[in-house]
C-alpha cells in the first residue's frame, strides 16, 4: 500500500511517500509495525494525538481496518484557510 | 460551484465579479479572502503551504456541496494557494451567493471554520531565524462545533 506523509512528518520520515508491503488489519496495527522498524518511525508516530490519518483520502480514525485499502496518509492537524 | 487549488496568484476582484454574473435570483454575494499576516517580532520571510493533492480537491468540495444543502445557497467558489507567498499576498478565497444575505454570510463562515481545520493544508512559517509550521489552535477545533 502506498503511505504518504505530510509536513514535519514528512521530514522526520525523511520520504514524502514510500511503498510498504504489510499485513496490518488496522491503522494502529500498521503504526506499530512501523514504529518497531527504525527510530525516525519511532520518533515521528511517539504521540499519536498529535497525528491526523486519511485512509484512501479521507480523515479516518486510527483503528479503521486496513482491508481493501490503497493509500493511507499520516500528517499533523490541518491549517488551512 | 468551483474548487480550485492553486499555485498561481488569483484575481480577487475578477473572481468575484465572475461569480456574481449569472444569479440573478441571488440578492447576496459575500466574500472572504484570507491574506499572509506578517509576525511583529521576527518578520516573515515566506509562507510556505504544503497540500495533499487529490484529498484537498475533493474535501473542498464535499465542503461546498454540503454549504449548499445546508444555506440554500446557489453557488460556492473556493480558491486555495499552496507554494511560497510573501506578506500582504492573498492566500484563498471563499464567495457565497444567496437568496438572502444571512445564509450567504454562515455559508461562508461555515465554509472557513471547515477550511481550517478539515481541508488538508499545512502552513511554515519561516523567518531570518527560524522555519516553523503552524500549529492548529483550539480555538479552530471549537468553531466547528458551532455547526
Amino acid at each position: 500500500m502506498d503511505v504518504l506523509y505530510f509536513a514535519w512528518v514528512r521530514e522526520r520520515i525523511g520520504v514524502p511517500r514510500e511503498v510498504v508491503e504489510t499485513e496490518a488489519l488496522t491503522v494502529n496495527d500498521l503504526i506499530a509495525e512501523l514504529r518497531a522498524r527504525e527510530d525516525r518511525y519511532d520518533l515521528a508516530f511517539s504521540d499519536l494525538s498529535a497525528l491526523r490519518v486519511a485512509v484512501d483520502q479521507k480523515l479516518a480514525d486510527f483503528d479503521t481496518p486496513l482491508k481493501g485499502v490503497r493509500e493511507i496518509a499520516f500528517f499533523p492537524p490541518m491549517t488551512g484557510g | 460551484m468551483r474548487v480550485s487549488v492553486q499555485e498561481a496568484v488569483f484575481d480577487l476582484g475578477a473572481e468575484t465579479t465572475a461569480f456574481a454574473q449569472g444569479h440573478s435570483d441571488m440578492g447576496a454575494i459575500v466574500t472572504f479572502t484570507g491574506v499572509v499576516r506578517d509576525l511583529p517580532d521576527d518578520p516573515l520571510q515566506v509562507m510556505e503551504i504544503e497540500h495533499y493533492p487529490g484529498m484537498t480537491e475533493a474535501a473542498l468540495q464535499e465542503m461546498a456541496q454540503t454549504a449548499i444543502t445546508r444555506f440554500t445557497l446557489g453557488d460556492v467558489l473556493v480558491i486555495h494557494r499552496f507554494g511560497a507567498l510573501k506578506p500582504g499576498e492573498m492566500i484563498m478565497m471563499v464567495a457565497t451567493a444567496a437568496r438572502h444575505r444571512k445564509d450567504a454570510f454562515e455559508g461562508a463562515e461555515f465554509l472557513m471554520d471547515y477550511l481550517k481545520s478539515r481541508a488538508p493544508f499545512w502552513k511554515r512559517e519561516i523567518t531570518a531565524t527560524s522555519a516553523d509550521w503552524v500549529a492548529s489552535k483550539e480555538e479552530d477545533e471549537a468553531a466547528l462545533k458551532r455547526w
